[in-house]
């Protein structure tokens, strides 16, 4: 039996990162019984390692609960948690097309932020219905007055029933789910069992058990296990063999029906076949046209993987296979290098979103990558009238070849408390940003910059976090290309060119960002036997220098006696973990220095 | 050369820095535990038959706790199992408490010929400090009468010590030279993990002197020990030519040597094969499997030629002779080439950390106190 529709809500919660999204789905999964009290964590679907280190939600996860509302009625409610993070973007995108309401959350000690706008404006494209609740009441310095206010005046949202909730303490959490059903819509949806099967696949992964499994809203018709499906993208044909829902423990059900969400798992080996926004259908009665599916996801940075051990390629393209079923965010293609083999060109949302794909290879797969620098794409025009995508500024030609350079540029907004606004214009300025928008919200500042991606990719939030001590918030959208007076800059170690360092910067910046290179550098390398000149150039000139004093000792006091053991075997861990460092000019460069020296946080 | 180890795995109390094989009972069977290493002796001996003793060193633990009969026993042992050396070097290590130096005479009577002491400090406030239950005066007390009654001695100190400055240690150091005879051994002080001294220091109850400091103080100890004719032979054990520690030369140089004992490791090359043997650390345990099986070890292990080479670098390189490469060959059945890259044998020569000879490759100075960087580096 599944739901009547009028008896589904569908719905996702969005917010700014950490205002608490997570947290609130906790208490809506331990109100409606979805999890018994001893099985509760904190942010609990929040499964991944990662996630609960780093504590911030990187995968959307759906749950279905069951609610029985004040009018005696048990509802289905299909929840979407959604990451906050801007790099995680594509995951809230996903969540929202496939569904028809919205949590929104604003915590009522930060009040409206930048990921807070862009989420509720993709949320009203999307044509949904906004329950909006004030979050975090229970904290001394909550303001809920304050927080709404700000979500009229900001966001333009009618806030007079916007409920004030505390996700830790549950304290109107059923104020919450009353508001769920009574405001949100239901589904819309065919429930003729004659007609063809319509089901959007919204996730995949895989799983060891299961294997291959896909997250489905439904939208016309039914699936059932032995039913005969085709993905009308790939054209690939299955049989279903389990269907089911998470509540978040995984429940096997008979059948899945319209404006229900749910999995399906199909024996499906190849993982190409799933493509996140493709259309299910019924094989014996195919649906006449798909669904709209997803908008795709735009890369804004790019590096390449190499397996350290080139014999790993395979196991690497096999994982990374595996990560994109489960990233739709995640672009790849084969690449080869001289230096380097075999390996990937990789597209990422972000550089957190690139560090935690290089985190997730290396844990869950076990390899040992070498990644090169991460760089946008810059389009290369060349003197004999050709052009160039530029991904490595290893590749880039000489500079007698090149006719000019054209660089990606972004459209930000940043929202502030106006006591950093001065520091952030300036940093805006720097970063040679071209103002758009100033515009206030009491005393609140909401600013619209136009600025190249290649000044915003590396620190520019760090940056912007510090300068605000964590208050302003910002977000971005690609916005075309512009020519740039560009140049490549190289870092030398010991006079040794660092390809992963080497990276494309504008005239103006160079020096800048060499000489903060290399004091980065310097506090990343450890001391070496010898002594490290590390050195910032621009074809060929000299522009910032760093050395770094040879270690003065570094030996075993004692070894005598007989257990040579013990000590070889401290040898050879040492020189297993030697594949996650690399050498240049005789210097060891940890690979974790590479990444960290990118970003580069705090200027001094 | 062929050595034979014997632990003695008691000590009166537990200093917090140790991480040696060392046990604090409130009696021992002395008459068992000569029982024991009687039986473990038989077993070596059968196992590796044959081969010509040319040293013998008695380690712990506290040997000098031993009754002097045992150590006559284990000794007499020995000789009735193997040939030995006429110039066999004994080496009994001793703490320098009174009861203990009383008993240097009746150790040499045993047949110990060395005996190398744990001064460990000549300052009070120091001994205090690293928990020893010896002062200054019985320290001077026990090199006195270790002169009397041995031709070759050595004793141990531990600098770089929390607080203490270098130009203490170089008072400390000049003193220690006057009072040596041809061999001393100067071991920085190592946190070592396990310890209390660990836990202390975690807790920030004492700080340890940075790198840097520690390559000042190990510097300076260089130039003084070189100046008074006590060159380093080995990383931190100092000695006029020809006084160098026979034992332990059978480690650095990865010659075979068995482990008697609670603990103790050995390397044994039997057939082909080169086997490592290594005794229950319990004193118990171990005592109980020697009366049990005739012997106290685990499962024997074969190092692979791999290890084999890389173990015989590790050790050879903390000397100050080096390692010949016909040594890696044979050890790893593969020639220089195919273990060690050539490119960056030149770059280490080239930064000065190693000479080559040809047929050797020998640390130098820098090379010897950046030693983990060479190896990280070199393989
Ligand atoms: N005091 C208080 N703290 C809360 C409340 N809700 C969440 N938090 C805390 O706020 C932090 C962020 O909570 P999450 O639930 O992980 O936030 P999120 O919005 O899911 O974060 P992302 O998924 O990373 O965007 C955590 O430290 C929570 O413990 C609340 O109602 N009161
Ligand atoms: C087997 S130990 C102890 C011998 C004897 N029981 C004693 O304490 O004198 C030999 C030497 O290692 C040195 N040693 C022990 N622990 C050390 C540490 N943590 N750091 C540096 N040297 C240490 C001491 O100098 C000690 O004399
Ligand atoms: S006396 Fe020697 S072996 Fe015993 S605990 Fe102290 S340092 Fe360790
Ligand atoms: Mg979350």
């Amino acid at each position: 039996m599944t739901k009547p529709l009028a008896y589904i809500r569908n719905f996702a919660i969005i917010a700014h990162i950490d205002h608490g999204k997570s947290t609130l789905a906790d208490r809506l999964i331990q109100t409606c019984g979805g999890l018994e009290e001893r099985e509760m964590t904190e942010q609990v679907l929040d499964n991944m390692e990662i996630e609960k280190e780093r504590g911030i939600t990187i995968k959307a996860q759906t749950v279905r609960l069951s609610y029985t509302a004040k009018d005696g009625i048990e509802y289905q409610l299909n929840l979407m948690d959604t990451p906050g993070h801007v790099d995680f973007a594509y995951e809230v995108s996903r969540s929202l097309a496939s569904c028809e309401g919205s949590i929104l959350v604003v915590d009522s000690t930060q009040g409206v932020e930048a990921q807070t706008l862009a989420n509720v404006y993709q949320a009203l494209d999307n044509n949904h219905e906004i329950v909006t609740v004030v979050n975090k009441i229970d904290l001394p310095a909550a303001d809920v007055e304050w927080a709404k206010r700000q979500v009229e005046d900001v966001i333009g949202l009618d806030a007079s029933d916007a409920i004030p909730v505390s996700g830790k303490t549950g304290q109107n959490i059923d104020l919450l789910l009353e508001a769920i059903v009574k405001k949100l819509p239901a589904p819309k949806g065919n429930t003729d069992p004659a007609c063809p099967t319509k089901a959007l696949l919204v996730d995949s992964w895989y799983d060891a058990y299961l294997g291959v499994v896909i997250l489905v809203r439904v939208v016309d018709g039914y699936l059932k296990k032995g039913q005969k499906i085709r993905f009308m993208a790939t054209g690939a044909t299955r049989e279903i063999d389990r269907v089911g829902m998470f509540t978040p423990k995984k429940v096997i059900l008979d059948e899945l029906g319209p404006g229900e969400m749910g999995f399906i798992t199909a024996a499906i080996k190849d993982i190409s076949d799933t493509q996140v926004g493709d259309t299910i259908t019924d094989e014996r009665n195919l649906a006449p046209e798909p669904l709209p599916g997803f908008k795709p996801s735009v890369p804004m940075v790019f590096c390449s993987l190499y397996p350290a051990d080139s014999s790993e390629f395979e196991k690497l393209r096999e994982s990374i296979a595996k990560l994109k079923l489960n990233d739709a965010s995640l672009h790849y293609e084969m690449e080869s290098s001289q230096a380097l083999g075999m390996g990937f060109r990789c597209g990422f949302l972000g550089l957190l979103h690139m560090e935690i794909i290089q985190e997730r290879l290396d844990r869950e797969f076990d390899l040992d990558l070498v990644p090169t620098a991460p760089s946008v794409v810059y389009k290369i025009h060349l003197t004999n009238g050709t052009s160039m995508e530029l991904y490595n500024p290893v590749d880039m030609p000489e500079t007698t070849r090149i006719d000019k350079i054209e660089e990606p540029w972004i459209k930000a907004t940043i929202m502030t408390p106006d006591e950093y606004l001065g520091a952030l214009l300036q940093l805006c300025q720097e970063r040679r940003g071209v103002q758009i928008e100033l515009t206030y919200v009491g005393n609140r500042a909401m600013l619209v910059y136009r600025l190249p991606l290649n000044e915003v990719i590396f620190d520019f939030y760090d940056r912007l976090k510090s300068i605000s001590r964590g208050y302003a918030s910002f977000d971005y959208h690609l916005d075309g290309y512009e020519e740039g007076d560009l140049v490549k800059m190289d870092i030398l170690v010991n006079g040794e060119g660092v390809d992963a360092l080497a990276m494309v910067v504008h005239r103006t910046q160079a020096e800048r960002r060499g000489r903060q290179l290399c004091e980065r550098l310097k506090e990343l390398i450890p001391r070496q036997m010898v002594k490290v000149a590390i050195q910032a150039a621009i074809g060929g000139k000299i522009i910032a220098r760093e050395d770094i004093g040879a270690l003065r000792k570094d030996v075993l006091a004692k070894c005598y006696g007989g257990d040579i053991t013990r000590k070889r075997k401290l040898l050879e861990k040492q020189k297993k973990g030697k594949a996650k460092m690399q050498m240049y000019a005789n210097v060891e460069i940890p690979q974790s220095a590479f990444i960290a020296a990118l970003k580069m946080g705090d200027e001094k | 050369m062929f050595g034979i180890y014997v632990h003695w795995p008691f000590c009166a109390s537990k200093c917090p820095y140790c991480d040696f094989n060392s046990h604090v009972r409130d009696a021992v069977d002395h008459a068992a535990w000569r029982d024991a290493y009687i039986r473990e002796i038989n077993y070596y001996a059968m196992l590796a038959p044959g081969r010509t003793v040319t040293s013998i060193f008695f380690g712990g633990g506290t040997p000098s706790l031993m009754e002097p009969e045992t150590v006559k026993v284990v000794i007499d042992q020995i000789e009735k199992s193997w040939p030995c050396d006429p110039d066999m070097e004994i080496t009994l290590e001793a703490n320098p408490t009174s009861v203990e130096a009383a008993k240097l005479k009746s150790f040499r009577e045993a047949g110990v010929n060395r005996v190398s002491i744990g001064v460990q400090s000549l300052r009070d406030e120091s001994l205090s400090f690293l928990g020893r239950k010896h002062d200054r005066n019985e320290a001077l007390k026990s090199i006195d009468l270790a002169k009397e009654n041995f031709e070759r001695f050595s004793f141990d100190l531990m600098y770089a010590r929390p607080q203490q400055k270098v130009s203490d240690w170089v008072q400390e150091l000049e003193e220690a030279v006057n009072l040596s005879v041809g061999h001393l051994s100067l071991y920085q002080l190592t946190i070592e993990e396990g310890t209390p001294f660990h836990t202390w220091h975690a807790r920030g109850d004492f700080m340890m002197p940075s790198e840097d400091l520690g390559g000042e103080f190990y510097e300076i100890t260089q130039s003084i020990l070189g100046a008074a004719g006590l060159p380093a032979y080995e990383i931190s054990n100092h000695a006029k030519p020809g006084q160098e520690s026979r034992h332990n030369l059978t480690y650095w140089r990865y010659t075979d040597y068995v482990g008697i004992g609670p603990g103790a490791h050995g390397r044994l090359t039997l057939n082909d094969d080169k086997v490592a043997t290594r005794g229950h650390r319990v004193p118990e345990i171990w005592m109980e499997r020697v009366m049990e099986s005739g012997h106290g070890s685990h499962d024997h292990e074969v190092v692979t030629p791999e290890q084999r080479w890389m173990e015989s670098l590790m050790m050879g390189m903390r000397l100050r002779e080096g390692v010949p490469f016909a040594r890696l060959e044979s050890e790893s059945g593969k020639s220089i080439d195919d273990i060690l890259d050539p490119r960056k044998l030149k770059a280490l020569s080239e930064e000065g950390l190693i000479t080559l000879s040809g047929d050797d490759i020998k640390p130098t100075t820098a090379g010897m106190q950046r030693l983990n960087g060479v190896f990280r580096y070199l393989l």
